[in-house]
């Protein structure tokens, strides 16, 4: 399977990352030569095998259902949280105007 | 008086316990070297001079009081800044995080901060460690302490754990963490003639490490030897809740259990690596390792790995898919950087801040990942990769009835020069060929230097071992490492 410009104008609008015509431009050998290469792996014969899922095994646990457990990833550090952010107004996360 | 500086992780920690030198002494070694070498290797992205001797006035403090001092008590280290760390910035070498200040510890710094380690600074890398080279990281290449015999020309120092492996092959730090999601400890430990370790997926916790692919990242120690890569690697492993895949298992001794004495143990040669036009360095290096081990009381046994050209190729899809994901987070909205065009929606911000922050590899991964999960391509691609990754590991476990360890090379060549490689993506993936595979499959495997090539650069052997025998995989890079007798560094130019 092959790339063309408009195909690769909608994964770059999927991934959300703007990009100029140029850069996509650019961007269609780059990705058919990768997967013109990963296309190989169609010739393997999978029939019967279960793709991966956890490459060792390993049981998943349930935290204790307690807040602030563990006082790293608990509640109460909004102040943190919002330490880096962009634009932390009034205790919130501030973003542009979504709704008209 | 000795050089600290010449000295590894074991030597410092002696020395300090011993009273030999204080640590205080050891981490203004350190700093003053780091400071002499930054311009011109550009291995780190964040001096913490001051962290280094702060925690080294602590363990002089512990020392003078009596109290017991931890594994690493004095020694001071280079930290990839890929791992979150309170207070000092972490960037993952990328412009969308440059300013990002975690109020958190990664809980694999922690470890090592626990146990008496001092930080010198945060290590350049490939940006997001998506990278073979170095040359993806936003805040500059790192350059390789060596050199070609007769050339000035700049060298890569490997990828992505490059700032890792210039820093602890120049002789500015004893050790350095790094972190391996498809070779990206061994090829650069390789480059530069160090050893580094990838233990068992899950081994060491993920939490606070800047993510890429979570079903294949793996920390792990770089150091000058076998012995300190045990010392560092039994710091930063152990059971973290706070990572669903972290392994609730004891950590064993593996300093202590290290035994170079390889009777009674099965070495496989896997057929598959030996490829068609491999260097001619590269195959002498691998003959001469079957011999080391075979000296060393090893029954030498050729395997197959059936699916290893596969591997790459199921990585260069698995890896993308992981990263799409794991950077959707990356959002203009709770950290980092945000390019807020005048008049545009929420839409377009993260589009503008996405394309202002990342670097073109980041992104053609992103773009990768994306479209081999969109609808329609998902079964044909990452299913398919998922499936031949399971062939993958189960080569490797059907080798494992047979043998204990394989041995094979770390990487196709040695280190190539900066800008060799960066105009085709594609033959950049191809130097990660022989360290993939371990990867996918979640195995302990670890680079150690073995020699030489005819322009007298290091080349490495890659030994890969079954699920939690880190141990047999640090034995046998010790018999190697008492064998090869690898004395070689790098000239200081800088």
């Amino acid at each position: 399977m092959s790339v063309d410009t408009a195909t690769v104008a909608r994964i770059a609008a999927l991934a959300r990352i703007k990009v100029t015509d140029d850069e996509i431009a650019a961007m269609v050998p780059e990705l058919n030569g990768i997967l013109a290469w990963v296309e190989q792996l169609g010739e393997v014969n999978v029939e019967g095998i279960a793709p991966m899922t956890a490459v060792i095994p390993n049981q998943q646990r349930l935290r204790a259902d307690v807040i602030g457990a563990d006082p790293l990833t608990g509640g109460n550090v909004r102040d943190k949280v919002l330490s880096n952010a962009p634009a932390g107004e009034h205790g919130f996360f501030g973003v542009p105007k979504v709704i008209e | 008086m000795t050089n600290l500086t010449d000295l590894g992780v074991a030597a410092i920690r002696s020395g300090v316990a011993k009273g030999d030198f204080t640590a205080t002494e050891v981490a203004g070694a350190f700093n003053a070297a780091v400071a002499e070498a930054q311009d011109a290797l550009n291995a780190f992205i964040t001096l913490t001079p001051e962290l280094a001797l702060e925690a080294a006035a602590a363990i002089d403090a512990d020392r003078a009081a009596g109290k017991s001092l931890g594994k690493l008590a004095g020694v001071p280290i280079g930290m990839k800044d890929l791992f979150a760390t309170t207070g000092t910035r972490t960037t993952a070498a990328s412009n969308i995080l440059g300013n990002f200040v975690p109020p958190y510890e990664s809980t694999v710094s922690q470890k090592l901060w626990d146990a008496g380690a001092g930080m010198l600074g945060k290590l350049n890398l490939d940006q997001f460690a998506m990278g073979s080279s170095n040359e993806t990281s936003a805040f500059g290449n790192v350059i390789s302490p060596w050199r070609r015999e007769g050339s000035t020309a700049q060298l890569a120092p490997g990828g992505s754990s490059g700032g890792s492996s210039a820093a602890v092959s120049a002789r500015i730090a004893p050790a350095a963490t790094g972190t391996d999601t498809g070779g990206s400890i061994r090829q650069p430990a390789a480059f530069t003639g160090i050893s580094g370790i990838k233990p068992t997926y899950g081994r060491c916790s993920r939490w606070g490490i800047v993510a890429f692919a979570s079903s294949l990242d793996q920390a792990g120690p770089m150091a000058r030897d076998v012995r300190d890569c045990a010392i560092m690697l039994e710091a930063m492993a152990g059971f973290d809740p706070k990572d669903s895949t972290s392994l609730d298992m004891p950590v064993p001794e593996w300093e202590a259990n290290l035994n170079a004495d390889l009777r009674g143990k099965k070495v496989g040669i896997p057929r598959e690596y030996r490829m068609d036009g491999m260097d001619a360095d590269v195959a002498r290096t691998w003959d001469e390792g079957i011999a080391w081990l075979k000296d060393a009381g090893a029954e030498i046994v050729d395997i197959n790995l059936a699916h290893t050209k596969y591997a790459l190729p199921a990585y260069y899809i698995i890896a993308p898919a992981e990263a799409s994901s794991n950077l959707a987070r990356y959002d203009g909205v709770r950290y980092g950087l945000r390019d807020l065009p005048q008049g545009a929606g929420l839409q377009d911000m993260y589009a503008a801040t996405r394309a202002a922050g990342f670097g073109a590899e980041v992104k053609r991964r992103i773009m990768i990942g994306t479209y081999v999960l969109s609808a329609g391509f998902y079964d044909a691609y990452y299913t398919q990769a998922q499936k031949v990754r399971t062939l993958i590991s189960r080569d490797f476990m059907d080798a494992f009835q047979t043998v204990d360890v394989i041995l094979a090379p770390t990487a196709p060549t040695a280190a190539f020069g900066l800008g060799e490689m960066v105009s085709d993506p594609l033959a950049m993936y191809l130097n990660d060929v022989f360290a993939v595979p371990a990867s996918l499959a979640g195995l302990p495997a670890m680079s150690v230097p073995a020699g030489l090539d005819r322009q007298g650069l290091p080349l490495g052997l890659q030994l890969i071992g079954r699920p939690f025998d880190e141990q047999g995989v640090l034995d046998a890079g010790l018999a190697i490492e008492a064998r090869a007798g690898f004395t070689a560094r790098p000239a200081k130019w800088w």
